[in-house]
C-alpha cells in the first residue's frame, strides 16, 4: 500500500473517529487551544512591544546624549543620591558648546504642560518646550511646513512658535497654521513652522502634542526657576564613547568636581533604553515560553491519554484491520494522524481565539501578530500531536491480531 | 495444487511460572485448491488456534506451514499482513465489521490495504456487494443491517481480493437457523465456483456442507475423512435439528 493512500485513508478514518466523539475531541483540544493562544499572544505581544519600542525610540536620537539630573536606568537602587544632586542650569549649554570638540550641537530644553488658544479654540495639556535655535540640529527636526526659529530669533526672544502636528490639527483644522497667531498661556506667538508627525511613545502619549518656543519666551511665561536637560548631538555617531567622555569632563569642570568626587549628573543615551528593553523582553519571553511549554505539555499529556483510550476502545477494530491486511505502519499512521488532527484543530481554534484577542490586547499594549507567529503556532500544535500520539500509536500498531480480535 | 500444507505444527502457549499449554500437537495436513473442508472438535480442542495459524494471524511454535507453496512459518508481521490481505478471506462468527463504516467501505478495506485506486476499489466493492445480494444496501452501516446481511457483507469483504482460501470460523454461530442455512448455501455456491473453503464449526449439520471433515481433539488430528455425496454422517443431534 502506498504512503499517499495510507495517508488519505488515515485522514478519513481519523476524521470519522473524531466526528463520532466531537465533545471529547474538543475537550481534549482545550489544553492545546490554551497553549496555542498563549504562544501566539506572547509572540504577538513581544513582537508588538518591540516594534512600538523601536518606533518610539527613534524619537530619542541614537546619536544624542542627554545630560540630566536623573539616570534613565538605575541599577543601584539608591534613588535618594540622585535626588540630592544639584539641578542643571540653562547656561551650561553655552559652556559645553564652547569647550566641546566632538559635539555637533548642544541645546538646553525645559518643558511643562500649558494651554494654547487660537481664536475661540482651546487646547489644554499641550507640552510647551523652551529651547534655543540649536535644538533644530540636536533633534534633526523635519517640517511639513515652515521652519525652526533662527539664532537671531532665539537670541532676541522673538514671539515665534513651532508646533507639533497634533496641535496643528487641533487649532487649525481648516487653515494654514504658518503665519497665524496663537496664545500660549495668554501671550501671543506667531506660528513659523509645523513639525512632521513623530507618533506616540509606546502608545502612551503623543509626541506631536507640542509647541516649541525660544527659551527667553518660556521664562517670560513660566518664570526662571525651570531647570533644563541638556541635549547634545555627537559629531560622529561611531565615536559616542569619546564624545560622552568629553562631555562628562566638561560637566565635571563646570561643577568643579575634584578627581575623587563622583559625577553629580547623569549622561543618558538611547542605548541605555534599548539594552533595558532587550532585558525586559527577554524576561517576558522566558516566562512566556515557560508558561506556554507547560500548557502545551499538559495539553500533550491530555492528548496522549485520550489516544490511549481511543486505542483501547478500538482494539477490536485494530484486530479486524490487521486481519484484513493492515500493516503496522498503516495502523501507526492512522493513529498519528488522529492525534495530529486533534492538535491541529486545537491549534486552529487557538489561533481563531488569539487573533481577536490580540486585537483586544492591542488597545492596552501594542500588539502585532505577523503571519510567521500563526505558522509557528500551527507547526507547534502539529508537533505536539505527533509526539503525544506516538506512544499510543505504537502500542496500537504492535497489537497482536489474535489478541485484538478476541477483545470485547 | 496444494494451497495449504502443515508439517508437524505445534503451538505452545507459555502461561508463565513454567506452565505451558500445548494447544496444537504435531498437526500435519494438506488442503488442495478447490476443496471444502470442515474442522470440527469439542470446545478447547484447538480449532481456533489452528484457524489462526492457517489464517496467518499467528505463527506456529514449531513445524512448517506452506501457503501456496511459500513457507510462512517464520515470516514477520508485515509479510504475514500481505498474505492475509491477498491470500486469505476471513468470515468470523461475530461478523467483525467496522461499525462506523458503511457496507461499501467495509468491503473496500482489503483493497485499500493492497493499494487499489479509489475508483476501481468502489467499482469492485459495489459489484461484490451486488453478488451477495446487497446491491441496495451499500451505504448502510452494520447496525442498519440484519445479522444475515452483515455476514453477507463480511463474505463480500472476504471475496473482494480473490483470495486463495476463505476461512470461516463458526460463520453461522450468531445467526438463526434459517439465516444460517442461507449463508451455508452461499458458501456452497462459492465452493462450486471453485473457491477453497475452510469452515470451523462444532455443529455436525453445518459440517456436512463440506466435502471433507477434519476432527481434532486435544490439539491433535483425530480423523480426516471425505464425505460421500449420498452417505451422510449422521449423529443424533443432527437428526433432531433436521426434524425441527
Ligand atoms: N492465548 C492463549 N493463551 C493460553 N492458552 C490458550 C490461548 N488461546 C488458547 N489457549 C488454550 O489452547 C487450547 C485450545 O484453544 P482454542 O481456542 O483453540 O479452542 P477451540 O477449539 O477454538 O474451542 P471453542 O470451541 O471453545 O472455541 C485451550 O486449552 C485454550 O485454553
Ligand atoms: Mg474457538
Amino acid at each position: 500500500m502506498t504512503f499517499g493512500g495510507e495517508f488519505r485513508e488515515g485522514l478519513k478514518l481519523s476524521f470519522m473517529a473524531l466526528m463520532a466523539n466531537k465533545a471529547r475531541a474538543v475537550l481534549t483540544m482545550l489544553g492545546i487551544i490554551i497553549g496555542i493562544i498563549s504562544v501566539t499572544l506572547m509572540g504577538a505581544a513581544i513582537e508588538g512591544l518591540t516594534r512600538a519600542f523601536n518606533n518610539s525610540i527613534a524619537s530619542i536620537g541614537a546619536d544624542v546624549l542627554y545630560v540630566q539630573k536623573w539616570p534613565w536606568m538605575d541599577t543601584s537602587g539608591e534613588w535618594w543620591k540622585f535626588r540630592n544632586r544639584k539641578d542643571l542650569e540653562i547656561d551650561y549649554a553655552e559652556k559645553i558648546k564652547r569647550d566641546a570638540t566632538l559635539l555637533a550641537a548642544v541645546a538646553p530644553v525645559v518643558g511643562r504642560l500649558g494651554t494654547l488658544k487660537y481664536q475661540n479654540i482651546t487646547a489644554n495639556n499641550v507640552q510647551v518646550e523652551g529651547t534655543t535655535s540649536d535644538f533644530m540640529y540636536v533633534s534633526k527636526m523635519e517640517f511639513t511646513d515652515g521652519r525652526f526659529f533662527t539664532y537671531e530669533e532665539s537670541r532676541g526672544n522673538r514671539p515665534v512658535a513651532v508646533i507639533g502636528s497634533d496641535v496643528a490639527d487641533q487649532l487649525f483644522p481648516n487653515r494654514e497654521p504658518v503665519g497665524q497667531k496663537l496664545k500660549v498661556n495668554g501671550l501671543s506667538f506667531r506660528v513659523i513652522g509645523v513639525r512632521s508627525k513623530e507618533g506616540s511613545f509606546m502608545g502612551m502619549f503623543s509626541l506631536d502634542n507640542v509647541v516649541i518656543i525660544p527659551m527667553g519666551q518660556f521664562q517670560d511665561i513660566y518664570g526662571k526657576h525651570f531647570h533644563p536637560s541638556i541635549e547634545a548631538r555627537v559629531a560622529d555617531p561611531s565615536d559616542m564613547d569619546n564624545a560622552r567622555e568629553e562631555l562628562r569632563g566638561i560637566m565635571r569642570k563646570i561643577r568643579g568636581l575634584s578627581p575623587l568626587q563622583s559625577d553629580d549628573f547623569s549622561i543618558n543615551q538611547q542605548d541605555l533604553l534599548t539594552r533595558a528593553f532587550d532585558r525586559i523582553a527577554g524576561i517576558i519571553g522566558g516566562v512566556g515560553l515557560f508558561v506556554t511549554a507547560l500548557s502545551l505539555f499538559v495539553g500533550g499529556i491530555g492528548i496522549m491519554n485520550i489516544m490511549f483510550v481511543s486505542v483501547t476502545e478500538r482494539t477490536k477494530e485494530i484486530g479486524i484491520r490487521k486481519a484484513l491486511g493492515a500493516k503496522r505502519r498503516t495502523i501507526l499512521v492512522q493513529f498519528l494522524i488522529e492525534s495530529s488532527l486533534i492538535c491541529l484543530g486545537g491549534g486552529l481554534l487557538g489561533l481563531a481565539f488569539s487573533y481577536p484577542l490580540s486585537m483586544l490586547v492591542d488597545k492596552f499594549l501594542p500588539t502585532s501578530m505577523p503571519f510567521s507567529i500563526a505558522i509557528t503556532g500551527i507547526l507547534i500544535s502539529l508537533l505536539v500531536g505527533l509526539v503525544s500520539g506516538l506512544i499510543p500509536a505504537m502500542r496500537a500498531s504492535k497489537l497482536d491480531p489474535v489478541e485484538a480480535l478476541r477483545y470485547e | 495444487m496444494r494451497v495449504i500444507e502443515l508439517v508437524k505444527v505445534n503451538k505452545v502457549y507459555d502461561m508463565g511460572a513454567e506452565v505451558q499449554v500445548q494447544a496444537l500437537k504435531e498437526i500435519s495436513l494438506s488442503i488442495e485448491r478447490g476443496e471444502y473442508v470442515a474442522i470440527m472438535g469439542p470446545s478447547g480442542s484447538g480449532k481456533t488456534t489452528l484457524m489462526n495459524i492457517l489464517g496467518c494471524l499467528d505463527t506456529p511454535t514449531s513445524g512448517l506451514y506452506l501457503f501456496d507453496g511459500v513457507n510462512v512459518s517464520d515470516m514477520d508481521d508485515n509479510e504475514l499482513a500481505k498474505i492475509r490481505n491477498q491470500g486469505i478471506g476471513f468470515v468470523f462468527q461475530t461478523f467483525n465489521l467496522i461499525p462506523r463504516s458503511d457496507a461499501l467501505h467495509n468491503v473496500e478495506l482489503p483493497l485499500i490495504y493492497s493499494g487499489v485506486p479509489a475508483s476501481e476499489r468502489k467499482d469492485r466493492a459495489k459489484k461484490t456487494l451486488e453478488m451477495v445480494g446487497l446491491g441496495e444496501r451499500v451505504h448502510h452501516k452494520p447496525n442498519e443491517l440484519s445479522g444475515g446481511q452483515r455476514q453477507r457483507v463480511a463474505i463480500a469483504r472476504a471475496l473482494i481480493n480473490n483470495p486463495s482460501i476463505i476461512l470461516a470460523d463458526e460463520p453461522t454461530g450468531n445467526l438463526d437457523s434459517k439465516t444460517g442455512d442461507e449463508i451455508m448455501l452461499f458458501l456452497e455456491e462459492l465452493y462450486k465456483k471453485g473457491n477453497t473453503i475452510i469452515l470451523v464449526t462444532h455443529e455436525e449439520y453445518i459440517a456436512e456442507h463440506a466435502k471433507r471433515i477434519i476432527r481434532i481433539r486435544d490439539g491433535g488430528i483425530e480423523s480426516d475423512l471425505p464425505i460421500a455425496k449420498n452417505g451422510k454422517v449422521k449423529s443424533p443431534q443432527v437428526m433432531e435439528k433436521v426434524q425441527v
